[in-house]
């Protein structure tokens, strides 16, 4: 396999670029392993490549049943922040920041991490003092945090709307420095060729259809491409995890929303920074081809139809014009949908079920993409050992039952309600 | 753009509407103790891809919860009826037998 | 550059002129042209650069799919990246500047990038740029020069001049597309008497008909038909409009350019307007895209798609080139020759197929035009502009089996078949099916039962056909159809599915691009191929082909060709990629529509807005409302007008607005038990005329809101919810009514509008309200109600306090609230009553204790609130089985405290509370959740949330703000700092 490097570039460059090999290999499914990850989106795939690389298994599948990073990996607006306040979030997402920031090196594929900072804009005294505390405790966990007063973010961000006008005037910002983007597709692919490298077998088109069962015990699963026995399986299908769960017998505390995002026709740089608001669940960035990527709220409806409404077209619209009010002559190239598993406290399951065999990782609301290098290590780390790492310790099933319930948005299991 | 055909105001677009999922979860008997029955009820769901049915609320209209059957796949509506008047049909219908 | 506008033809207004811009220089041009007609008859052959490369690119469709032929349109605020001249209309004030090449796309800088080919290919960025450090500061550097290379045109950030409508239709029948089948379609169904909407993305009505030459019998037809149509009432037509969007239910989202036509849309009228259309049933009439033809240098300015070739010549009366081959793989291109070579031109065809259509070829052949059968084209040649092609017999494959002649063209004319734009189609969830006859992906009928489809999108084989068809989509039975003859080949017959001549290696003949406008080039697929990115989706993303602004309109069957060929399968077996909306892009400002600057979400006034404005408040956002928030005298700050108006509640008297509250009315004999239920406490005791405060929780026993409820008569109960959850407490409680509770006689209903409410507060409250009201209301004894008047206005008397103080609160129909308002104070004046905004009320309720929204966090459990005690433990309530959850018990919760903090420096709202020594690290103990200088007491107080709070009271903690750099010790004391046994309020 091909090292990737600058010189990889020029001699391939020199040659026609026919010396490219493929960045993973295309295997049949063999008949037993010894983990068999179900979903070969970027959790999936970190956690068969944690599995190799931190844990020496190398007897490990992933089995999608369409393409790899074909889901949320290849459809959400590649945020990556960690200004988590919540005991049991803020260090887990902590984790992955850090290790965002050596994954392009770790992967030996470049994964684009751009460190451009977030912006999330508060609109009034008490937002203030909302992101005041979600700042300190940060602070308090030695990640980056600064508040910035209304005047700062006016030199910082000039474009926002500060005029008399604003339907919600901005009092200032959080800001995290380290936060920023990451090439979505790339973290698929970088996982994939990097899980490949040591062993992992990744075999796409093979739907899940049910499980092997050895009593109670699940051992192995049954697919469109046959039977593969595996010492234990992993749930990483955030979106249809309660299909798969459903499989096997487990109702979740999960429902699955669609969630959109949109894309506007590239410009040259206009948004250098992350920007997100307290007026509306709304984010906006710009990629490195030029569009601007901007994330809205959900439909508010289960679905897993992968598309769109129009109320939410329009909505999140209207809050990029809010915040920008000069975006109005831009055109709007594409909007999409993702489907999100959404827990009833907002925070995902990195857990054992209680069916013996039967690991569940999902529930990732509208996060999952930032999580996806500690979720596959943590993911990893709960398989191998039969014990979860303290920073996923809290996203258990019986967190609901017990009452510890991990409630960033404080909106409750009716989130809906209004 | 999702429509609903609320039985009391007709036709109208979701933006009228609030939405809170299964319906076919039933709230325990209130005398019941049992945590883990009420857990249930509050947090878990069904959730299947496909026919799903679901409480709406008309909030800009009518304001009657309803019941909707509606397919999570491909977003159509096969029914929409006032939640007050099938659990009174179940009242009945259970008195009866 | 031969490229020129004919002396007459064409569909143009040749009386008038209009005068426009494109890089500084003057572009003529006649009302009925596009900007691209009037840079092609103006010979100006390079208006854009690639988007990587920065290759040079000139006009190369007709339409909405055109890649290449990217401005920026207008300028200051008017101005507009990414504009296809293809089809922008032409009018008098035009300004438009290339894009993506500096100095100007004529001389490009950035043409070197196309030297440096082999080594930016597809996906070098995911292999290199990671650099030989750990972190990302390696990346980021070389960011920031990618970044500024890559995007298009340049945004703007001014505010834009124009406005924009949003607006509501309804039909019975919705016809996209006003070519021959879509005419039809409308005509049919609106002579039905049907509400029929014609929606037409082009500034004319005609499709296809508009590209052909003046005839006789078509442009009888098309005049006819179009003037029906505008005689029917009940047809509505809408030019310049896309419709952009399929969505559920039916519904259709569509852009009207009302004036985009002009330099400047008069100044009180819409820009654009955009348009939820709600039909009934759809007729998609919406065409075919056709195909281009991939080979070496396909892109360079001067190769365009044969239909294109034809629509400039018949439509605009511009000749885009005097001697012109034709590639071809069907028999459509053959109209294009026939019409080139009678308006002058020298015209080789060169047909793919090794049989060509006879009497087409014998016809042109005749005509002068020269017919080369079974040839392909290789490549061509010329850099700024197309000199020469390359073409080549090829075999039924698409080998290339001899040599290849090089011929002198100026122009090259291509056609690969036809893509029937089906996106609308394809956005519902559809998954076209490839038709091995007609070379295209076509929609499956009947799999959405309310959208039919008539014309080119299905592939109708000629001119009668798609009227037939639209006349059937329209409702027609058959024998009411007209017949109209074919004047031409409309559709690719006798297609042979070639769409880019190989050598012997099995490689295009050059640089071969497949997505013109990201420049992906036929390699790149190649090398995706190799890599192992065989999927659809992943060869899409890793190579970005079909993912620029054209959407792969032109892109998109070429890839999939090329990916089939490598895979060694059938075109269908490769599968399509979906079509998301907008199917063109449109300009975010008409979707947003009025919901702009203050519009973008509702504001909330209480019926007191215009006396607080009057008198001076300062207002603050809550929730959806706008409250006051101080009464600043002269030039008080938020600071010193709170602490005076709180201080002034305490000596005084003050009246504050409480109308945002939530209020519903519970009635019913079950009413009693309806709240039992809802509350934590108990309700059977409360007796009429007494008011009680309640806490409800979620049905997961979290707290949801407080309030207090008066009992007005024996059924008639008045609840009061917080302000932010007003809406949810009454949807929460009609839920359970409806889902649960049906057998309870009770019914509840919202009046937060029709009441508002006010406070009077402060020692001296008694005896404004004996002013106003007489002795009887002043008498009133703790949490007891009456009804009294004011000034002759109905009000009720709540003796309630928030403050602390001897309070009332005072009820009145919303619209007689100023009056109300305004006598209290007149009455108080003697008393010095004067009005105080949120910030004091804040003050005056941390310093009693009282939980508010920071403190109702939506996390806190009443325990948590201090107020477990409160729950009755003889009844079942929402939330009483959950709330007992084991970790929801665990002594080491942060509870409600109050902290005193002695100094200057109050603590911050959102600090972390951490002992008085030791680390500082993690969650803390807890966290402080309101605070304010206290007046009362003379020193900063606070309200926060503190783990093993019941032992810390008395001790001292820290309240650390890392964020503002501040640390203060604060002394834990129970959260009712002042007068805890309420003498004050019993007073």
């Amino acid at each position: 396999m091909t090292h990737y490097s600058a010189w990889s570039i020029v001699r391939n460059g020199l040659s026609g670029n026919r010396g490219w090999t493929r960045a993973w290999r295309d295997p049949a499914p063999k008949p037993a392993y010894d983990v068999v990850i179900v979903g070969g989106g970027g959790h999936g795939l970190a956690t068969a490549f944690y599995l190799a690389k931190e844990h020496s298994l190398r007897n490990i599948a992933v089995i999608e049943k369409g393409w790899l990073g074909g889901g949320n990996t290849g459809r959400n607006t590649t945020i990556v922040r960690s200004n988590y306040m919540i005991p049991g979030n803020t260090m887990f997402y902590e984790r992955s920041m850090r290790m965002w920031e050596n994954l392009s090196q770790e992967l030996n594929f470049n994964v684009m991490m751009s460190q451009r900072g977030q912006f999330h804009l508060g609109h009034s005294p008490a937002q203030m003092d909302g992101l005041r505390r979600r700042g300190n405790v940060m602070r308090a966990h030695d990640i980056d945090s600064e508040l910035m007063d209304r005047a700062e973010v006016m030199r910082r961000l000039p474009y926002l709307d500060y005029s008399e006008k604003a339907r919600y005037p901005i009092y200032g910002a959080m800001f995290q420095g380290r936060a920023g983007t990451a090439r979505h597709d790339a973290v698929a692919w970088g996982y994939a060729r990097a899980a490949d490298r040591l062993g992992v077998d990744i075999i796409q088109q093979c739907e899940v259809t049910g499980y092997l069962r050895d009593g109670e015990r699940i051992c192995g699963v049954e697919t469109t491409r046959g039977p593969i026995r595996a010492g234990k399986v992993g749930l990483a299908v955030a979106g249809h995890t309660s299909l798969l769960a459903a499989k096997a017998g487990l109702r979740l505390p999960i429902e699955t929303h669609a969630l959109q995002a949109f894309v506007t026709e590239p410009i040259k740089p206009f948004i250098d920074h992350v920007i997100s608001s307290g007026a509306a669940h709304f984010y906006i960035s710009q990629s490195d081809k030029g569009g601007l990527v901007l994330g809205g709220d959900l439909d508010g409806y289960n679905s897993y139809a992968q598309r769109g409404g129009l109320p939410e077209v329009e909505h999140t619209l209207a809050s990029a014009m809010a915040l920008i009010p000069s975006l109005s002559r831009l055109r709007l190239l594409r909007h999409w949908a993702g489907v999100m598993d959404m827990t009833m406290d907002g925070s995902p399951i990195i857990a054992k079920t209680p069916i013996e065999g039967l690991y569940l990782n999902g529930g990732w609301c509208y996060g999952g993409f930032k999580a996806t290098p500690a979720s596959g290590w943590c993911f990893a780390h709960t398989i191998a050992t039969d014990t979860p790492h303290d920073d996923n310790a809290r996203f258990t099933l019986s967190r609901f039952e017990r009452g510890t319930q991990i409630d960033e948005k404080a909106a409750g299991p009716q989130p809906n309600m209004q | 753009m999702i429509r609903l055909d609320c039985p009391v105001c007709g036709h109208r677009d979701e933006t009228e509407f609030a939405y809170l999922g299964d319906a076919t979860v039933r709230r325990p008997d209130p005398s019941i103790t049992d945590p883990g029955t009420w857990a249930d009820f509050v947090f878990l769901r069904d959730n299947p891809r496909g026919a799903h049915c679901e409480y709406w609320q008309h909030v800009m209209g009518c304001r009657e919860w309803l019941i909707v059957n509606r397919n999570t796949a491909t977003h159509q509506i096969d029914s929409c009826q006032l939640a007050r008047s099938v659990f009174a049909g179940e009242a009945t219908m259970a008195a009866s037998s | 550059m031969t490229a020129r506008r004919l002396a007459k033809g064409g569909r143009i207004d040749r009386s008038r002129m209009i005068s426009m811009q494109f890089d500084g220089r003057r572009i003529a041009a006649h009302p009925g042209d596009t900007l691209a007609s009037a840079l092609l008859a103006a010979g100006e052959m390079i208006i854009a650069r690639s988007f990587k490369y920065h290759r040079p690119r000139g006009v190369f469709s007709a339409g909405t799919e055109e890649p290449n032929a990217l401005i920026t349109l207008g300028e200051g605020a008017r101005s507009e990246p990414n504009t296809r001249a293809t089809t922008l209309e032409a009018f008098d004030g035009l300004v438009a500047r290339g894009q993506n090449g500096w100095p100007n796309v004529r001389h490009d800088l950035s043409a070197i990038n196309g030297a440096l080919s082999p080594f930016i290919g597809a996906g070098f960025y995911y292999k290199t740029f990671i650099g030989p450090f750990r972190g990302t500061a390696f990346w980021m550097f070389c960011e920031r020069y990618i970044r500024k290379a890559a995007g298009m045109g340049r945004a703007i950030t001014l505010s834009d001049p124009d406005s924009y409508d949003k607006t509501n239709a309804f039909c019975d029948v919705l016809v996209i597309g006003a070519g021959p089948a879509g005419l039809s379609a409308a005509l049919t169904a609106g002579r039905q008497g049907l509400r029929v909407i014609l929606a037409e993305q082009d500034f004319a009505l005609g499709g296809a008909l508009l590209s052909a030459p003046p005839d006789a019998a078509t442009d009888a037809w098309l005049s006819t038909t179009a003037d029906e149509l505008h005689s029917l009432p009940n047809v509505t037509i809408l030019a310049r409009t896309t419709v952009f969007g399929a969505y559920d239910g039916n519904v259709f989202g569509a852009v009207q350019r009302q004036w985009d036509h002009v330099a400047q849309p008069p100044s009180d009228e819409a820009r654009q307007c955009y348009l939820k259309i709600r039909a009934k049933r759809t007729v998609l009439a919406t065409g075919a895209f056709e195909r281009p033809l991939v080979f070496g240098n396909n892109d360079r300015p001067g190769v365009m798609l044969a239909s294109a070739v034809r629509t400039y010549l018949n439509r605009y009366g511009v000749l885009a080139g005097q001697n012109v081959l034709i590639a071809t793989n069907n028999d459509s291109a053959y109209a294009t020759a026939l019409d080139l070579v009678r308006a002058g031109a020298q015209v080789t065809l060169c047909d793919a197929r090794a049989s060509v259509p006879q009497p087409l070829a014998n016809e042109l052949t005749s005509a002068g035009g020269v017919c080369l059968s079974g040839h392909g084209i290789a490549s061509a040649h010329g850099h700024r502009h197309i000199t020469a092609a390359s073409v080549v017999p090829v075999d039924r494959n698409g080998r290339a089996t001899g040599v290849t002649v090089r011929l002198r063209f100026d122009l090259i004319a291509v056609s690969g078949g036809w893509a029937p734009a089906l996106q609308l189609w394809s956005q519902r969830q559809m998954k076209p099916v490839y038709d091995t006859e007609n070379g295209c992906f076509l929609p499956v009928p009947d799999l959405l039962p309310d959208m039919c489809f008539a014309g080119s999108v299905i592939a109708a084989p000629g001119l009668s056909d798609a009227i037939i068809q639209g006349a059937l989509a329209g409702g027609a039975s058959t024998s009411q159809t007209a017949h109209l003859a074919d004047t031409a080949p409309h559709w690719a017959r006798d297609l042979h599915p070639l769409w880019c001549v190989m050598n012997a290696q099995d490689k295009p003949f050059g640089k071969a691009f497949v997505d013109m406008q990201h420049d992906v080039t036929v390699r790149d697929l190649d090398q995706a191929h190799d890599e192992g990115y065989v999927s659809v989706e992943h060869l899409k993303r890793y190579t970005t082909t079909g993912m620029a602004t054209d959407q792969g309109k032109l892109s998109n069957v070429n890839a999939l060709a090329r990916m089939a060929q490598l895979s060694e399968k059938s075109l269908p077996e490769t599968g399509t990629t979906t079509f998301r909306p907008p199917v063109t892009p449109v300009t975010i400002g008409a979707l947003v529509g009025h919901d702009s600057g203050e519009h973008f979400h509702a504001t909330r006034l209480t019926p007191l807005q215009d006396w607080h404005l009057r008198n001076g408040a300062v207002m603050t956002q809550a929730g959806p409302w706008l409250r006051p928030w101080y009464y600043p005298i002269g030039d008080e700050t938020l600071d010193q007008a709170y602490r005076r108006e709180a201080a002034h509640v305490r000596r005084a008297v003050g009246l504050v607005d409480v109308s945002t509250l939530g209020k519903i009315m519970v009635q019913g004999p079950d009413a009693a038990n309806l709240l039992n239920l809802l509350y934590v406490n108990g309700w059977s005791t409360l007796k009429p005329g007494k008011l009680r405060y309640g806490v409800m929780l979620r049905e997961d026993g979290i707290v949801l809101d407080d309030g207090a409820t008066a009992r007005l008569s024996e059924y008639d109960y008045l609840m009061s919810t917080t302000t932010s959850g007003a809406g949810r407490v009454m949807s929460h409680i009609e839920h359970l009514l409806a889902t649960s509770l049906y057998d309870l006689r009770v019914r509840v209903t919202s009046v937060s509008d029709q009441w508002a409410a006010m406070a009077l507060a402060g020692p001296a409250s008694r005896d404004v309200l004996r002013a106003v009201s007489g002795d009887f209301a002043a008498a009133l004894s703790p949490n007891s109600l009456t009804d009294a008047q004011v000034e002759g206005v109905a009000v009720r008397v709540h003796r309630m306090s928030f403050s602390g103080e001897l309070a009332y609160e005072i009820y009145v129909r919303s619209e007689d609230a100023e009056d109300v308002w305004a006598a209290l104070i007149t009455a108080g004046a003697p008393h010095d009553i004067a009005p105080y905004g949120t910030e004091a009320m804040g003050t005056l309720r941390i310093e009693k204790g009282h939980v508010a929204g920071p403190e109702l966090d939506g996390r806190a459990t009443l325990r948590d609130m201090g107020m477990g005690r409160m729950a009755s433990s003889r009844k079942p309530f929402v939330g009483s089985v959950l709330a007992q959850r084991p970790d929801l018990q665990d002594p080491d919760r942060p509870m409600l405290v109050g902290l005193e903090i002695d100094g200057p420096i109050g603590a911050k709202a959102g600090a972390i509370l951490f002992a008085a020594d030791g680390k500082t690290e993690g969650n803390g103990l807890g966290w402080v959740t309101s605070t304010t200088w206290s007046p009362a007491l003379e020193r900063f107080i606070a309200l926060g949330y503190l783990g093993g709070a019941p032992e810390r009271i008395g001790s001292t903690v820290r309240a650390i703000d890392f964020l503002g750099e501040s640390t203060v010790m604060a002394r834990v004391v129970s959260p009712q700092f002042f007068d805890p046994e309420g003498e004050r309020q019993n007073a």
